[in-house]
Parts: C-alpha cells; sequence; structure tokens
C-alpha cells in the first residue's frame, strides 16, 4: 500500500495545477489502487487541499468511481439501449445467476465482478460484455457460463 | 519532425506526404490499397487479427505492390470486421465478416468477385476521411487537404471573415437542440475579456449513439483544427476536450493526435509563422450522462460534482472558471473545416433551407444495417430505416423508433416518411439529439421501453432539482406497476400530469426532456397502455408478470421443453401433450424457445 501511495504522491507533485485536477487524480488513484477507499480519499483530499467531504461529494456523484473493491476480472455488462432491445438484460441476468453475485457484488474467490454499463458504443455488437476491457459480441445467453469458464482457471487471458 | 513554420512549409508537407507514406488517400496510388477499420466496433470484432494476418501474408509472398492501412469506422458497424481493398483503376470492394483465414485469400482475390463498396444517398461531409486516411498519422489528414481550413482562417478570413462564413453556412449545434454555430460563436467574439475558453463537448452520452466516438476514433485532427479556428475566431488561446472514459482508444487517438500537431507547430505557440497560440488539453469525464449538458459539463472540469448551474449568466458570458467559455460538440466541429474549404454557398446547398448540410445517425437496435449513415437534413426515416438500414431482420414490422436517446420520444410508423431535421422530430414530441436511432419491431413492449429510460434518467438525475429527483423516481414506480399488472387507468392519467409538471420545473435539459419517453409512447401507443392496465396482458409479450406460456394441442411430446425447464415444472408422457405447473413456473420462456420451430406447440399471451 505505501508503494502505491508513493505512485499517488508522485503523480499529484506533477500535476501543473491542483486546481480542477480532482477528477484527475482521482482516475489514477482508482487505476493505481483499483477502488477508492475513505483512506484514499482522504489522502487526496489532504494533497489537493480540498475538503474530504467534497471528495466523496465527487467520488459518490460519478459511476466511473467505486468505493468498493472489484474482482480480479471485471465484468461489465452494456446496457445501452441497443444492447437492451437486443436481450442485454437477460445477459446481465444470467451473469448474476452463474456467479450468484449482487450487481457491484465481487464473488467470494474475489475472482469476478459485474456490473452494468452505460452504453459503450459498441452498438454494432449488441448486446455487449466486456472482460477486463476485451470485448464479447453478439451475445446469447449460453454464451455466459462459456466467458466465465475462460477465466475461471484466475490466469489472465 | 521539423515545426511546420509557414504556410508554404504546409503546402510542402503535403506535396511529400502525397509522394511518400500517404499517397493512398490520393486514390491515384498504384499499387493495391487493403483497408482495414480498426476503431471500436471493428477491433471488438476481431479486426486486428485480420490486421496481422493480411501483414502476415503479404510479407510472406514479398510482395511489395500492396499496402495495408489501419483505418477509423465506415459506419458499417453490421460487416465487422470490415476489408475494403482499392486495386489501382478499379471500383472499391469490400469484404464483410474477414478473419484471419479470409485475410489470406484476400490478398489474392480478384475484385471482380466481390461486392463493391457503396455509399448509396448517403452524403459525407462529417464523416469524410472515417476510413479514408489512417488516423494516427497526422501525415494522412495533411494530404487530405488538413488543416488549410486553419491557414484560410488565420490568412485570408481573420476573425469576422470566419464567424460570417460559419453563420451563412447555417450551420447547427449538432449535440442536441441545434443552436446556430456562427451565433454562438458571434457571441464569444463580442465578449471581450483576456481569457476565454474553447471546450468540444465529447460527452456522448446517449445510449445508442456512437458517431462522435466514430470521428474522434477516425478523424481526430478535423475536431483539434476546428477548435483551433473557433478559438481564432473568438479570441481563445485554449481549448478544452471533455470526453468520456468509457471510450478508451478514442482518448488514446485523440492524445496521439494532439502531440502530432503540436510537434509539427499546427498547435502551441504561433502558429505557422502567424502569431496565433492555441493550445488543447483532454479532460476525462467520469461516467454522468448529466456531463453531456453544457453547464454541468463545466463544473465537471472545474473538479466538481457534475451539477447544472443557473443560467443567466450564459457560458458564453461566465463559463470555465467563471471566464467566457464557448462549446460545442465533436460533430459540429468535424463539419468546421469543410464548410471553411469548401464554402458556405456549397453546404447551403445540401440539406433543407432551415437546417442545412447532414446528419449522421446511428442505426441500431433492430435492423439488418447497424452502423452510421451521414445524410442530407431531411432525408425520410423510410429512406434511412429501409434503403441504409437494410430493413428489419426476420421481415419483423417496424414498430418505433427512439431518437434523442432518453431525452427523445418515440416515433410510430404514421411518421415513417418525414424528413428528418430539428423541427420535425420536435413538432411530434421527439428531438434531435445527438442522432441515435434505435429501431423497435412488434416484439418490443413501449411501456417496458420507457420504463427502460426512466431507470436511465432516474439513475442519472444529478439531484438538484426535486421534480427531476423525486419526479422521476415516482414516474418510474408508476410504470413499473403498471409492467407488473398492478397499474390502473388512473395512473396514466397521473404519469401525464407528474410528466409536464417535471417538464416545466426542472433547471436543465435532462429533467426538461426526461419525460418525454412516457408521454411520446403514451400519446402513440395509448392502447398498449390501456392493455397492461385493464386486461393486465402485454400484447408484445415482453412483461413477464403478465406472461402466460401454455402448450398446445400440436404438442408432439419430444420431452425437449421439460429437459429444458431449470424449475422442473412441465411433465407429460412420451408423445404425448405435456403440461405446465403454473404454480412453479417462474416464466424464463426457455422452454418457449427450445420448442422445434417446425411443432410450435407453446406459444404465450
Amino acid at each position: 500500500m505505501e508503494n502505491q501511495f508513493a505512485l499517488l504522491d508522485e503523480y499529484i507533485d506533477d500535476l501543473p495545477e491542483k486546481k480542477g485536477a480532482l477528477i484527475a487524480t482521482l482516475h489514477k488513484a482508482q487505476e493505481i489502487f483499483g477502488y477508492l477507499p475513505v483512506e484514499v480519499q482522504d489522502y487526496v483530499a489532504e494533497k489537493l487541499e480540498i475538503p474530504a467531504s467534497k471528495v466523496y461529494g465527487v467520488v459518490t456523484f460519478y459511476s466511473f468511481f467505486t468505493m468498493r473493491k472489484k474482482g480480479k476480472f471485471r465484468i461489465n455488462v452494456c446496457m445501452g439501449t441497443a444492447c437492451f432491445v437486443k436481450g442485454a438484460q437477460d445477459i446481465w441476468d444470467e451473469f448474476k445467476t452463474q456467479l450468484a453475485i449482487k450487481p457491484g457484488g465481487v464473488t467470494e474467490d474475489g475472482l469476478f465482478s459485474v456490473d452494468a454499463l452505460r452504453c459503450i458504443g459498441a452498438c454494432g455488437l449488441a448486446p455487449v460484455a466486456t472482460v477486463n476491457g476485451k470485448y464479447y459480441g453478439r451475445l446469447v445467453k449460453g454464451d455466459v457460463k462459456k466467458i466465465i469458464e475462460e477465466y475461471k482457471g484466475g490466469e489472465l487471458v | 519532425m521539423n515545426k511546420i513554420n509557414s504556410v508554404a512549409e504546409l503546402n510542402e508537407f503535403k506535396r511529400n506526404a502525397l509522394a511518400g507514406d500517404s499517397k493512398y488517400v490520393s486514390g491515384e496510388c498504384e499499387k493495391t490499397v487493403i483497408y482495414v477499420g480498426m476503431a471500436t466496433c471493428g477491433i471488438a470484432a476481431g479486426a486486428e487479427a485480420v490486421f496481422d494476418a493480411l501483414n502476415d501474408e503479404i510479407s510472406k509472398q514479398g510482395n511489395e505492390d500492396i499496402v495495408v492501412v489501419p483505418t477509423g469506422c465506415v459506419g458499417m458497424c453490421y460487416a465487422e470486421p470490415f476489408v475494403e481493398i482499392k486495386k489501382p483503376g478499379e471500383p472499391p470492394v469490400f469484404v464483410s465478416g474477414a478473419n484471419a483465414a479470409t485475410a489470406r485469400e484476400i490478398v489474392n482475390k480478384s475484385s471482380g468477385d466481390l461486392p463493391k463498396k457503396d455509399y448509396g444517398k448517403q452524403v459525407r461531409i462529417a464523416l469524410r476521411n472515417c476510413g479514408v486516411i489512417d488516423p494516427t498519422k497526422i501525415s494522412d489528414y495533411i494530404a487530405v487537404g488538413g488543416y488549410e481550413a486553419l491557414v484560410k482562417t488565420l490568412t485570408e478570413l481573420g476573425r469576422e471573415g470566419v464567424i460570417d462564413e460559419i453563420k451563412k453556412s447555417g450551420l447547427r449545434g449538432r449535440g442536441g437542440a441545434g443552436f446556430p454555430t456562427g451565433l454562438k460563436w458571434e457571441f464569444g467574439y463580442k465578449t471581450e475579456n483576456a481569457k476565454q475558453y474553447i471546450i468540444c463537448n465529447a460527452d456522448e452520452g446517449d445510449p445508442g449513439a456512437f458517431m462522435d466516438r466514430s470521428i474522434l476514433e477516425g478523424d481526430p485532427h478535423s475536431v483539434l483544427e476546428a477548435m483551433a479556428i473557433a478559438g481564432f475566431a473568438i479570441g481563445a488561446d485554449e481549448g478544452i476536450f471533455y470526453i468520456r472514459a468509457e471510450y478508451p482508444l478514442a482518448v488514446k487517438r485523440l492524445y496521439t493526435a494532439t502531440a502530432q500537431a503540436e510537434e509539427l507547430g499546427l498547435l502551441g505557440e504561433n502558429i505557422m509563422g502567424t502569431g496565433f497560440n492555441f493550445n488543447i488539453s483532454i479532460s476525462l469525464g467520469a461516467g454522468a450522462f448529466v456531463c453531456g449538458e453544457e453547464t454541468a459539463l463545466l463544473n465537471s472540469l472545474e473538479g466538481k460534482r457534475g451539477e447544472p448551474r443557473l443560467r443567466p449568466p450564459f457560458p458564453a458570458q461566465k463559463g470555465l472558471w467563471q471566464q467566457p467559455t464557448i462549446n460545442n460538440n465533436v460533430e459540429t466541429y468535424a463539419n468546421i473545416p469543410a464548410i471553411i474549404t469548401r464554402g458556405a454557398d456549397w453546404f447551403k446547398s445540401v440539406g433543407t433551407e432551415k437546417c442545412p448540410g447532414t446528419k449522421v445517425f446511428a442505426l441500431a437496435g433492430k435492423i439488418n444495417k447497424v452502423g452510421l449513415v451521414e445524410v442530407p437534413m431531411g432525408t425520410s426515416l423510410r429512406e434511412i430505416i429501409y434503403e441504409m438500414g437494410g430493413g428489419l431482420p426476420n421481415d419483423k414490422a417496424f414498430k418505433a423508433l427512439q431518437t434523442g436517446g432518453p431525452s427523445g420520444g418515440c416515433i410510430p410508423a404514421q411518421h415513417i416518411d418525414m424528413g428528418v431535421d430539428y423541427e420535425t422530430l420536435g413538432s411530434i414530441g421527439s428531438m434531435m439529439g445527438s442522432g441515435g436511432m434505435i429501431v423497435m419491431d412488434e416484439d418490443d413492449c413501449m411501456v417496458n421501453i420507457a420504463k427502460f429510460y426512466l431507470d436511465f434518467t432516474m439513475e442519472e438525475s444529478c439531484g438538484k432539482c426535486t421534480p427531476c429527483r423525486i419526479g422521476n423516481t415516482r414516474l418510474y414506480e408508476i410504470l413499473s406497476r403498471i409492467t407488473t399488472g398492478k397499474g390502473s387507468e388512473a395512473d396514466i392519467d397521473q404519469l401525464k400530469e407528474l410528466a409536464q409538471v417535471i417538464k416545466n420545473t426542472s433547471l436543465c435539459g435532462l429533467g426538461n426532456s426526461a419525460p418525454n419517453p412516457v408521454l411520446a409512447t403514451i400519446n402513440f401507443f395509448p392502447d398498449e397502455y390501456k392493455a397492461h392496465v385493464n386486461e393486465k396482458k402485454c400484447p408484445s409479450g415482453v412483461c413477464k408478470d403478465l406472461l402466460r406460456f401454455f402448450i398446445s394441442e400440436k404438442c408432439i411430446g419430444c420431452g425437449i421443453c421439460a429437459k429444458t425447464c431449470p424449475v422442473n415444472c412441465i411433465s407429460g408422457d412420451a408423445k404425448a401433450q405435456h403440461v405446465i405447473d403454473y404454480e412453479k413456473c417462474i416464466k424464463c420462456g426457455e422452454c418457449f424457445s427450445k420448442c422445434p420451430p417446425k411443432i410450435k406447440a407453446i406459444n404465450k399471451e
């Protein structure tokens, strides 16, 4: 963790201007820590000289920021309109059933987390899901199990 | 690379590019050019493997008469991975759904065996370079005439001249409401202030709209050039990109393009020796739909929660950090260099009198040719859906089209011959928005669609105004009641009344337009609402709580359904009609989808 704070320090100290840099800093912090727990928020607040309440306000406002740890494999199911009319709801439900977790939750082994995402603009491949940024398009319910199997070994593919 | 210090040096750079590495953009290349669409859609479908296989095969053959060019998106998402082949002296042909194996064959194929690439009635202005140039090479952009509009602005037109030209062209903001761009720039020009900002709104949040992503991935320099032109016109030396974090590739291409333009001195200090300074920085959004609203965007850029501000003062007077700020969206900017180079009169010759030019639409949903089309304003919906979009899959009947995303309304079949522009869409309770078009067929339930959009706006409401924060939640609850069979006729009246209040009393565009999908669906599909509340039935068979599956006498007792049922609620003897135990049935629809199509014994009502 100390190492991670050092990385964050490096980023903040290199900022040309602290004014208005909160969102960019939080992006960086989430990249480093994987999520934004209260300690990280407090730290950012102190470094940027803004109230911790403001930082918390921003973190909770934007859906990109999360205060909960995510799985090693982050599954995002696109729930944009194009995906929705092509059956994204079924895909979304199937992921939750197969992994037995709630949206935003993490499986017990820490491998998977599932979130719904607003449109990722790959409407030509609807319905779409991504796993750590890798795209899976034109999904049918049966594909869900296969995708999970692909990552079950815990190795990044 | 050396800096370009004068107009003469830009011209020389262009000549060299056309004679060298970027020769293929001229269409007069003596080599065969193979273009691979490498935007998000293409890459997701496997374009990288195709690109590698092509290069592999060519180097294996030692063939020096073929060049492979990675380009942006040609807009034919349904055909991804998309490969275009242009042989000297022959019309361009294409291969759809390419993979590594077919890529190897492509190299040896003769054009005669492949379909010709044809944009049909499309007119490509904003998308003019998408699929034509390699977006990661500034020399390609300069070779097709890039940065010449900036030269013309700096050396010929001057500040008033460029504003006049844009005003004369009649260009209107492509991001939503259609405010005249020239007029907006004039506000900026007339504001006397030492510091002013130019912003590009690339927070394309409408689900189902992806034209801005496509432009940024396929032709990023055209937007940068337009921002510099806008900066010169209003007297700003700083431009800021506000782009969604959900578009990683577009962000990457933008960083590349900005760095290249800076390296060549086309952005930065004393651009091409004219004394004009302009720098562009990039800011990432963090996933909030409301930040597409320009004052919310300003707050977000300042590192705050993206809540809209009261107007007046308007951003043109007091915007970012309380300084005058002019904001346009990606597609609007993409039109600017073309207008400056080819003139306002040319631009006005396309489209309608009140809405000159073109609009890019993102066709998605129940349509065969999902993708982007750029058409003159005033083109009819029928042409867009049936000619360019190839109609609906499985010959299903067209039911409705949603434009303007969650802020728009649905357009039913009776308006399909309407020509599309800002006014016509507004007149029937929808809006242009950013240009997403979601096609829906007979299997889509309009009440459920309205509920889907309300779910979206309810989550995305920033919470500042009570009518939007609480009102939309109430609308959603009423719609949930209706779709689960607990609604009454009074609910429909309540929806209408509450929707009006939210529209009238919310501060920003999100709240003003959030109830539109509800009002439009009630207006055009009243019978569907009535069926839900009176007969407790969903005519499209979507709302699960109102559904009932039953097995008809056509059943041959094959037992497939019984085996598929996850809760074992289907029983019956072999070769005899099966029955469903409704106590146990969870209405998952597995039996319905697995019953062999030639038997079709399971129905829903």
